[in-house]
């Protein structure tokens, strides 16, 4: 055997909090290259601090630290657990970097821990723009020839050298951070100022705007032997982020010669490079000849691996960890076929198209284009046998509203051609528009440079459209028409919408219409296998989508009810990602531990529930009712959980119940009865249980009498949203007539839900799981921050370390009440406000929420598998007393992307604008939130603090905080205001001026570029947070120049408080266990 | 809708798969086989190893980047493998009405039509490759709403002379006069392989399968792929035999390394699943060193029958059966599968460079 039996331990480097440009993906690779250590006997230790991955769930790895991912945390580890071995390439560019930071400062070879894989120097080479270039010019292979700069003056020589446009890029840097066009000198003068907080170089090159982007993704074993396991098309433009684009699998305008140039050249490369494992080549392709230049190799694994492996079935991240230990790819075997070998090259029967899904509405300020940087917060993956089939797929599964291609509801675009040339996330409604006012496709082409082809099959479904709509009864579809509109993907409800037009009110009933009539006509859906060599020899697969592009079943059903279905939870989105994935899986593991197959349902490429190895069978496929039960008439299971994948399965509760699907645990009325705003208020005032006075109103005078009696600030819900964000607090009525004239439309068919807004209340959430309506177990946590501060995006400790036993009494108290009424066996979250010993109800969710994999790992009690237990109708054993009692805290803090969204308003509101989380064990509340804080990327400061502390209030809670940073030697920077009520309280600080007095100096401004202080806390007067103001520029600022923000007075005063308690060398370095 | 005419594949075992007619409209009969490449329709279709072959490709869509055109000349196209469509017909699950490509000067569906061949979508692909799977190979005719099935024969190419039907019939010269001389035997050649002896410098002597190349003053023999049965190559086999005596280098591609095989006195045999795709790993023995390659054959050599002075090149890494043979003392080898490619992954071109560094030695 070639394995390296040298290495008996090794360290895996995970990635951190999810953030834009680094999601879910490493989750699935880092778990992946865990099993493969441990199918070969190898201890693994593993450092992530996030703690809702799957990766740091109990018989991943052995020894789990939640930790950040920097070197000195790092270096400790390696210091305690002294590992053989390191992986680097599992936890994206967070890990990588790490790596090279510990190898350039010797760590590595001080403690003789050996690089797993692909060598430190190569991958040096590959992310060192000017080394990359070099090293591929000696093997005559062209690169976009870029020139390095480090400051502003000689960036605007070399661009003014190579002609506008021109592309700039920062060195080391995620997802093209930093990254961007610039058209002019003054563009480039702005961006290149601000790469440059990033990262010590720029690169500048000419554009190659409107060139095909093509990637491979290769891997190469110590023996020299290579293959490309997948490749892939963007359906943009290059121009376009990779991560932004639409892209499919295999490449579909590339002919033999196209396909085989690029293949060819991408081995030469990683061969040259010297990869071990998995890496990926980057491509601009000339559309009108063969000409290419490469445009990055990333030596690891990355979004594109994670989606090549689920499009393709190859597990890019299991084979690549068995390289790293030695093994050469002919000593494998292809995973999905268990006879046949490893190294080969998956044959898809099938296209896949990757779509991004993004929340910009969620931000005020943000810029809506998408280009060279990288803004969406995850992806979907659809699977078709035709292009149109697997698009229109995939637009339902972002879950943004969409039907598909045609039948939206209508978005208003001014300039159309403008939205085609520099499109925005909303591109693709732009494309349609485009076709349904006629426009040809070449007029498309030329303003999109999107290749011609799939405008044409884009075309296709537009023209199924208009002859559908040629009808106006369903019954009158002529039987070949309607199976080629499901065959182009089509759902039930686009057949519905498209011929009853206006005519269709109740749109279930419709949409059930349309399915009766296929059914008559025996238009249904087939199973297919994915089984990467396209049929060429038997596979034992359970990894399967659905199409209308079949006539027979790949698979067979017993029809015995001993399968139990779990839905996931789809796209990644601000509000919902690993922590339902973590969920799910482990939903599926304690299906399966019960004696039952476990089936799943999902599609979201970045996940591990969506391995073929995480269940018994899994349908890579839509969460819509339609698909839904296409599968389970199929199926037919035992039951159907819905509430282990957030809001999407819970969503179908209802519809699924009418259909007599056996839903598990809490019943369909049961979630209802939560869901309803009005039934759920009505049973808490007969339940006697207090919530925030609320009332859903139609027309201004009613709110404005509704104001008058409940009193400013009040959070306002628009049901119809016409721009920004969908909340809002509004603190006098000026903001409030602004907010209902300018975003929201208040009507009869749009009204408006006004609540009572309480300041300075505690929120505090139970999670917990009950039987028949009995509480079995929970979790009472508190957020750091007051109520104001979404949930998702608060800081939450637990246990709670300065609740009142009162107040913790009452929580447990209406927790019950509220488990009996709603009679709930499962999973459940309930959110409290508490003011003095006052608890008011604000929500209740009759699923798993964000917080499940935290407290359940901090209570070590998995409470998903309690609550699938008794989903599954066991009964459970009350955990002892005593397990809730714990000698240390979690903490879960926030990570937030605000560097990526260029011109979005860093501050934290009503509405989530996290994009991750983490959580970290602490022997002492302060030593728990340092590492929190500082693996969402907070630093501690070394210079100076600036501080601008919003009202009164907010001041005064700050004030201990300056007093410590103060005595500390810390130099303080304050803006008038807080200044001046720093020097009353006897605090020293220099005082500088906002932007809105230039002639006044120092300027806040001024000190950040200066980098003069390296943290900033900001605090917004109040909740309102329209004001293009001071304060947003400052926060802007610091986001833009990579200085540490808070925004937050408690959570700033926490922090604080934490590091001028204690260093970072003095945290404590526990495994998980250890506690 | 678009109208198009109903098609019909009815295979021998009574199987039938409805689609639509998007090529030549005439019934039509032969061995239906599967191909999984991604890419490379008309590299296959005018691949003379599919001659008398009805083509299923697995891949679903179909047409995609059109069709370019031939260039070169009849002796040797630029973008093709044979001057023709050598396929009775192709059916895909997708086809690509509207095509995008630089290159391409007309669409798939114009050509087949050109050539009179038939084109089927709207069949399940993936479920007609499993049913051929297990069968080895079948034959299938295929008819047009308003054709009689009976008023056209079921036609077996395995039972014709293929090599015969697709080699050329008189000798033509390649490449440059002062480059070594090598004598390449075409049973059904593509292009592809004159075209990397040439680039390579090799003066190329193509002569017809049946050919008596044994007077001729050269350095090198080679002998092309081809289709169907190597048992209708007695006549090349008998020539590479007396080629044997005189001790110069010897090389083969798929049928070619069959011929080889037979003339070391071996034997070959029908897979029980054939390897047709671009994906197919093999093994050179006694290495580390793999490679990915194109395939498209249903009969192998066994290498239990290889004499003792010869042994197998490259293994399967799949199934493990024989891909190429070598002789242990003499420059005589040849693989089973394409290192041509054209279509397919071109990593083992560097067999044509072995090749030519034992010419003139």
């Amino acid at each position: 055997m070639n394995k390296d039996e040298s290495i008996k331990k090794v360290l895996l480097l995970g990635s951190g909090a999810l953030k834009i440009g680094e999601a879910g993906e490493f989750d699935y690779s880092g778990a992946q290259a865990l099993k493969a250590m441990k199918e070969e006997g190898i201890t693994t230790v593993l450092i992530n601090p996030n703690i809702a991955t799957v990766q740091t769930s109990e018989g991943f790895a052995d020894k789990i630290y939640f930790l950040p991912v920097t070197p000195e945390f790092v270096e400790r580890v390696i210091d305690k657990e002294r590992p053989d071995g390191i992986l680097l390439a599992f936890g994206g560019q967070t890990a990588l970097n790490c790596g090279v930071e510990l190898y350039r400062s010797g760590v590595l070879e001080r403690y003789g821990v050996k690089v797993l894989g692909t060598p430190v120097r190569a991958i040096i080479d590959t992310e060192d723009r000017e080394l990359f270039v070099e090293k591929l010019d000696q093997i005559d292979v062209k690169t976009i020839k870029s020139r390095a700069a480090s400051d502003v003056e000689t960036s605007l020589e070399i661009a003014s050298e190579l002609g506008y446009p021109v592309i700039v890029r920062a060195a080391y840097a995620l997802g093209g951070l930093g990254s961007g066009f610039c058209e002019n000198p003054d563009e480039l003068r702005a961006l290149v100022e601000k790469a440059l907080a990033f990262s010590p170089q720029v690169l500048i090159e000419k554009s190659l705007k409107g060139w095909k982007e093509v990637e491979y993704e290769v891997v190469r074993d110590r023996f020299d032997n290579c293959i490309t396991v997948c490749n892939m098309e963007n359906f943009d433009p290059l121009g376009i982020h990779t991560g932004e684009s639409i892209v499919v699998a295999p490449s579909q305008t590339l002919s033999n010669d196209d396909y085989h140039k690029l293949r060819s050249l991408a081995i030469k490369i990683i061969r040259h490079i010297g990869i071990v494992g998995e890496c990926n080549v980057q491509y601009a392709y000339d559309p009108a000849s063969m000409d290419y230049r490469v445009i990055e190799v990333n030596a690891r694994l990355s979004r594109s691996s994670a989606l090549a492996s689920k499009a393709t079935g190859y597990p890019l991240a299991f084979v690549a960890a068995k390289l790293g230990l030695g093994y050469g790819l002919f000593d494998l075997k292809n995973s999905v076929t268990q006879s046949t070998s490893a190294f080969f090259e998956p044959a898809l029967d099938y296209v896949v198209v990757k779509l991004p899904r993004w929340d910009l509405g969620k931000f005020h300020g943000v810029n809506r284009e998408i280009g060279s940087s990288m803004k969406s917060v995850g992806e979907v993956m659809s699977i078709g046998r035709t292009f149109e089939e697997a698009f229109q797929k995939g637009l339902r599964m972002i879950g943004q509203g969409m039907h598909g291609f045609v039948d939206n509801k209508e978005i208003k675009i001014d300039d159309l051609d403008h939205a085609l040339k520099s499109p925005t996330d909303k591109r693709v409604f732009a494309l349609a528009e485009a076709f349904s006012r006629g426009y040809s496709v070449d007029r498309i082409h030329e303003l999109t440079k999107i290749d011609r082809w799939f405008l044409y099959k884009l075309r296709n479904i537009v023209e199924t459209a208009a002859e559908l709509g040629n009808y106006d009864k369903v019954a009158d579809v002529p039987a070949d028409l309607l199976r080629q509109a499901k065959q182009q993907g089509f759902s039930d409800f686009q057949v519905a919408r498209s011929v009853l037009k206006e005519a269709m009110t109740d749109s279930q009933s419709a949409l059930m219409s349309v399915r009766a009539r296929r059914k008559e006509l025996g238009i249904t859906p087939v199973v297919k296998q994915i089984d990467t060599l396209a049929a060429e020899y038997p596979a034992m697969t359970n990894y399967l989508y659905l199409t209308y592009n079949g006539t027979e079943n790949d698979v067979d059903y017993l029809g015995d009810h001993r399968s139990v279905v779990v839905l996931g939870s789809g796209a990644y989105r601000i509000g919902s990602s690993v922590e339902f994935d973590w969920c799910s899986v482990n939903a599926l593991m304690t299906v399966k531990k019960e004696g039952w197959r476990s089936v799943m349902i999902n599609y979201n490429p970045e996940t591990v529930s969506t391995d073929y190895d995480a269940c018994d069978r899994l349908y890579f496929d839509e969460l819509t009712f339609e698909r839904v039960m296409d599968i389970l008439e199929l199926e037919n299971p035992h039951g159907v959980i819905l509430s282990v994948g957030g809001q999407i399965p819970n969503n179908l509760a209802t519809r699924l119940a009418d259909q007599d699907v056996n839903i598990l645990g809490t019943s369909a009325a049961s979630i209802d009865n939560a869901e309803d705003r009005h039934k759920f208020s009505a049973m808490l005032d007969r339940l006697g249980i207090d919530q925030p006075r609320w009332r859903e109103l139609s027309s201004m005078d009613d709110i404005k009498e509704f104001v008058e009696e409940v009193g400013f600030p009040v959070l306002v819900r628009p049901s119809y949203v016409l721009s920004g964000a969908a909340m809002n607090v509004c603190s006098n009525p000026d903001e409030l007539v602004r907010f209902l004239k300018l975003a929201a439309n208040v009507s009869k068919q749009h009204p408006v839900v006004v609540t009572e807004f309480i300041q300075d209340a505690k929120e505090i959430e139970m999670d917990a799981v009950a039987r028949e309506g009995e509480i079995k177990a929970y979790a009472i946590s508190e957020h750091i921050e007051y109520a104001g501060v979404h949930s998702g995006d608060a800081t939450i400790q637990f246990p709670p370390q300065k609740l009142y036993v009162e107040t913790m009494r009452r929580i447990k108290k209406v927790g019950a009440r509220i488990a009996r009424a709603l009679n709930i066996s499962g999973p459940f979250n309930i959110q409290f406000l508490a003011k003095d010993n006052d608890i008011k109800v604000i929500e209740c969710n009759l699923r798993a929420s964000r917080s499940f994999p935290f407290v359940s790992k901090v209570l070590k009690i998995n409470f998903i598998d309690l609550a699938t237990r008794i989903m599954l109708g066991e009964d459970v054993e009350k955990p002892a007393k005593s397990a809730f009692d714990l000698d240390y805290v979690g903490i879960k803090a926030s990570q937030f992307s605000f560097s990526r969204l260029q011109g979005a308003d860093p501050v934290l509101g009503v509405d989530m604008a996290s994009t991750g989380e983490v959580g970290t064990l602490g022997e002492m509340t302060s030593e728990a939130v340092l590492k929190s804080l500082l693996s969402v990327g907070q630093r501690i400061p070394q210079k100076g603090v600036m501080l601008s502390c919003g009202n009164a209030k907010h001041k005064a809670a700050m004030l201990e905080a300056a007093r410590r940073l103060d005595s500390r030697g810390f130099r303080l920077y304050a803006t008038s205001g807080t200044h001046r009520f720093l020097a009353e309280n006897g605090v020293k600080s220099t005082e500088i001026f906002k932007p809105s007095e230039p002639d006044r100096h120092p300027q806040a401004l001024d000190i950040l570029h200066k980098h003069d202080v390296d943290l900033v806390v900001n605090i917004p007067r109040d909740l309102s947070s329209d004001e293009i103001s001071n304060g947003y520029r400052i926060r802007r600022a610091a986001i833009d120049l990579n200085i540490p923000l808070l925004t937050n007075a408690r959570l700033a005063s926490a922090f604080i408080r934490a590091f001028t308690t204690m260093g970072p060398d003095t945290v404590e370095i526990k495994s998980w266990d250890e506690y | 809708m678009r109208e198009t005419k109903r098609a019909t594949l009815i295979l021998e075992d009574g199987t039938r798969f409805e689609g639509r007619s998007f090529g030549y409209e005439a019934p039509t009969a032969g061995e239906v086989v599967f191909n999984t490449a991604m890419t490379g329709y008309p590299e296959s279709l005018t691949d003379p190893s599919y001659e008398g072959q009805i083509l299923v490709t697995t891949f679903p869509l179909l047409g995609n980047y059109g069709v370019p055109p031939e260039g070169g000349s009849p002796d040797l196209s630029e973008h093709y493998e044979s001057s023709r469509i050598h396929c009775k017909a192709i059916i895909a699950q997708d086809y690509a009405w509207d095509h995008s490509h630089w290159l391409a000067d007309r669409n798939l569906a114009d050509w087949l039509k050109s050539e009179k061949i038939p084109g089927i979508y709207g069949i399940d692909t993936r479920a007609l490759t499993k049913h051929l799977r297990e069968s080895g190979s079948m034959l299938g005719k295929i008819v047009f709403e308003g054709d009689n099935p009976d008023d056209t024969p079921w036609y077996d190419p395995n039972k014709e002379n293929l090599i015969a039907l697709t080699s050329c019939t008189e000798v033509k010269e390649y490449g440059p006069e002062d480059g070594p001389r090598v004598v390449l035997v075409d049973c059904g050649i593509k292009h592809n392989i004159i075209r990397c002896l040439v680039s390579r410098g090799v003066h190329v002597i193509r002569v017809p399968w049946d050919y008596d190349f044994n007077g001729l003053d050269y350095d090198g023999l080679f002998i092309s792929n081809g289709p169907g049965n190597p048992d209708f190559a007695e006549k090349t086999v008998e020539n590479i035999r007396r080629a044997m005596e005189s001790g110069k280098p010897i090389c083969g591609i798929c049928m070619g390394n069959q011929l080889l095989a037979k003339a070391a006195g071996a034997k070959t045999y029908k897979l029980k699943y054939g390897h047709r795709s671009h994906n197919q790993p093999v093994r050179r023995a006694h290495t580390n060193q793999c490679y990915i390659t194109s395939q498209n054959h249903g009969f192998a050599v066994d290498s239990d029958t290889l004499p003792a002075d010869w042994e197998p090149l490259f293994i399967n890494m799949n199934d493990g059966t024989n891909e190429g043979i070598r002789h242990m003392s003499k420059p005589w080898f040849s693989a089973q599968f394409h290192p041509e490619a054209s279509s397919g992954p071109r990593d083992t071109e560097f067999f044509f460079d072995e090749f030519i560094s034992y010419l003139k030695k």
